[in-house]
């Protein structure tokens, strides 16, 4: 418990220019992952979540105004580590990520087996035939048959291109993995065996996962830590068994609440009102719109408070915690 | 609810609509003239929707189930097989006989943004079914734009009159997509996946809205869809398509509570609740993947992936309908 955890996130913030102004996407985001841990960010769209997988990876677009705060990789601050220095140690050598639709980003008219490759002859060095034989070892792990290596992405169903996306993040042999809506343009079956294959993973390579997700019932399938935000903040992180058991936050409830449950009479209940603008978001809480509980100290924007040994809520109903 | 009783012609005996041994099938052409083969989307359906009910179709992507929707509608012409929509096929309908049933039904597309014309504003997008249909008083086509906008609760009217598609949020364009398909007061709705391109948060909305407009008028309501964790709420009878064809098809309770197609069984068996379990077990998936449309399995098309497989019947001869518990049909050889 007391070792250095795999990446520590200390107030990240990162603002993008637009027309209309300056967007808060990221606003002060902390949170740490461990070694062989499986975390879930879980949000509406807009939350700001997919910012939170680009500035991890270190991926900024063009228009950002603002970018802040701490990343450690194994206690290792990186932030003051040039574009070249990041990506030589950090990424896709020990952090590398699936992003969103990334399966139906594959170069057409390359073979599925040269694109997974890739990283092992960009970032490594490796000969191709080096290459070759582990990105076969590695289209073992994700559940595709090594014949596929000599496909073109067409040729392959949503589901296959979707591992091989995996497999393209897996090939390095990262420490942390990110996944931004891996599995939301799937079938279920198919949802159910990719998850089923990052388990596996799991269990035998050691690697983190971070699940970038709206999907609650889906991410429950792996999570063992739950980070939930709210318009660029984080309200609530804490162990899988608590937040789905007992969510804290207000808007964890009603979020928990929202979910269509298969086994359940209950018709399931939506969460009345929109996120804020994050053009111009409110001084307080966040949330306070939406929330059934707020009072008048939600005004002030509402500190963190840590609930027992592993939950922080960003709420004022939870001040009787200590302060993180 | 605030909007005006509605005078729905429902025809006194029989189902609204039944499709008979309907097959949609798509022709494939290599070099654009040799023919090589067919990909059968739809092939060999059969069912009847009576009139208020709400039924959901079940399938995963390539099942057919979208193929069946622009059948139903019209939009496809059945290789084989009718649709009878109050009585009379779809096949025997005259260009204005046509007219009035696609007045009669409604569509809710799956991606609001796709169906609604950017270029016009809701004013505009709502009137056009009206000119198309014959209203020729513009005061009493802004009166039903209205009424339809505060049916699907975008009021007041005023704000989303002159607003242009991209102005809106994705559940406030799927509103209106559902106010263009009510605003010929149709007898029936067809709704392909309308929330799967929506945040989860508005889905269960819509999906509600839907419902009570359904209930309140008497509507009736095919919604086609790949999540079975919604449709308890929202459907009365479920339909489970596979690879073109419905394979099983009961009440909604009956068939969450009791599926008996080993394809239904392990559809629902992938379904996760939020549960921190689930994270401490592996889930059974079925191998493999649903078969080509274009060379379908010989006997049940399921049985290359069936753990409950009987070699010899499954594989050569296809199954017909059985009824192994009161009113749940299955079309499966282990309940002969």
């Amino acid at each position: 418990m007391a070792s250095e955890p795999l990446l520590r996130v200390e107030d990240l913030r990162l603002h993008y220019r637009s027309g209309n102004g300056v967007v808060r996407a990221l606003d002060g985001v902390s949170f740490d992952i461990r070694r062989n841990e499986a975390l879930v960010v879980l949000g509406e769209s807009g939350c700001g979540k997919s910012t939170l997988a680009k500035a991890l990876m270190r991926l900024l677009p063009r228009n950002v105004q603002h970018f802040s705060g701490n990343l450690l990789v194994d206690g290792v601050e990186t932030m003051g580590f040039s574009e070249e220095r990041f990506r030589r140690e950090v990424r896709w050598v020990r952090i590398s990520m699936v992003m969103q639709a990334a399966m139906n980003a594959l170069n057409p008219v390359i073979r599925v087996g040269e694109q997974v490759a890739e990283p092992l002859r960009v970032h490594r060095g490796w000969s191709a035939r080096q290459a070759r034989e582990r990105t076969a070892e590695v289209f073992g792990l994700v559940g595709i048959s090594a014949d596929f290596l000599q496909r073109y992405p067409f040729e392959l169903s949503g589901g296959m291109r979707q591992r091989a996306v995996l497999a393209m993040a897996l090939v390095t042999e990262p420490d942390l993995v990110i996944m931004d809506e891996p599995t939301s343009a799937l079938d279920v079956l198919t949802q159910a065996s990719i998850m089923n294959a990052l388990k596996r993973i799991k269990q035998e390579l050691g690697t983190s996962f971070i699940l970038i997700t709206h999907d609650i019932s889906t991410s429950s399938e792996i999570a063992e830590r739950v980070a939930l935000m709210y318009a660029g903040q984080l309200v609530e992180f804490a162990d899988a068994k608590d937040f789905f058991g007992e969510p804290a936050h207000p808007y964890s409830k009603l979020l928990m609440a929202s979910v269509p449950r298969l086994h359940q009479e209950e018709t399931p209940v939506h969460i009345p009102g929109q996120p804020p603008n994050l053009l111009d978001p409110p001084e307080g809480c966040r949330f306070a719109e939406r929330c059934p509980s707020r009072f008048d100290r939600c005004d002030r924007d509402p500190e963190t408070f840590r609930i027992g040994n592993r939950r922080t809520v960003r709420c004022w109903l939870h001040a009787a915690g200590s302060r993180v | 609810m605030s909007a005006p009783a509605r005078d729905i012609r429902r025809s006194a005996a029989g189902p609204v609509l039944s499709a008979r041994d309907l097959h949609t099938w798509f022709e494939l052409r290599q070099w654009g003239f040799l023919r090589v083969g067919s990909v059968r989307a739809v092939d060999g359906v059969n069912f009847e929707l009576q009139a208020g009910e709400a039924v959901a179709f079940v399938g995963e992507s390539g099942c057919g189930k979208s193929s069946l929707a622009r059948t139903l509608l019209g939009l496809h012409q059945p290789t084989r097989g009718e649709v009878i929509f109050e009585g009379r096929s779809l096949g025997t309908l005259d260009a204005r006989e046509r007219k009035t049933y696609l007045a009669r039904v409604g569509f809710v597309q799956q991606d609001p943004y796709g169906a609604l014309p950017p270029f016009m504003d809701v004013r505009r997008i709502l009137h056009e079914p009206l000119i198309v249909h014959g209203v020729r008083n513009r005061a009493e086509r802004e009166k039903r734009a209205r009424e339809a906008l505060e049916e699907v609760r975008l009021s007041p009217p005023d704000d989303f009159l002159s607003k242009f598609p991209h102005m809106l949020s994705g559940g406030q364009q799927q509103r209106v997509v559902i106010a263009r398909a009510l605003i010929l007061r149709p007898a029936m709705i067809i709704a392909d996946e309308p929330v799967s391109m929506l945040d989860a948060s508005v889905r269960v909305e819509i999906l509600q809205l839907l419902r009570s407009i359904q209930t309140n008028h008497g509507l009736t309501l095919a919604f086609i869809t790949h999540d079975l964790s919604t449709v308890r709420h929202f459907a009365e009878r479920i339909f489970v398509m596979y690879a073109g064809r419905i394979v099983e098809q009961a009440p909604v309770n009956e068939l969450l509570n009791h599926p008996q197609h080993p394809y239904t069984q392990a559809l629902l068996g992938a379904i996760s609740d939020p549960d921190p379990d689930n994270a401490l077990q592996m889930r059974e998936v079925p191998p493999g993947e649903p078969p080509s449309l274009l060379k379908p399995p010989a006997g049940c098309r399921f049985h290359p992936r069936c753990n409950r497989m009987i070699p010899g019947t499954c594989d050569q001869e296809d199954p017909p309908e059985f009824e192994p518990r009161n009113g749940h049909h299955t079309a499966c050889w282990l309940y002969r």
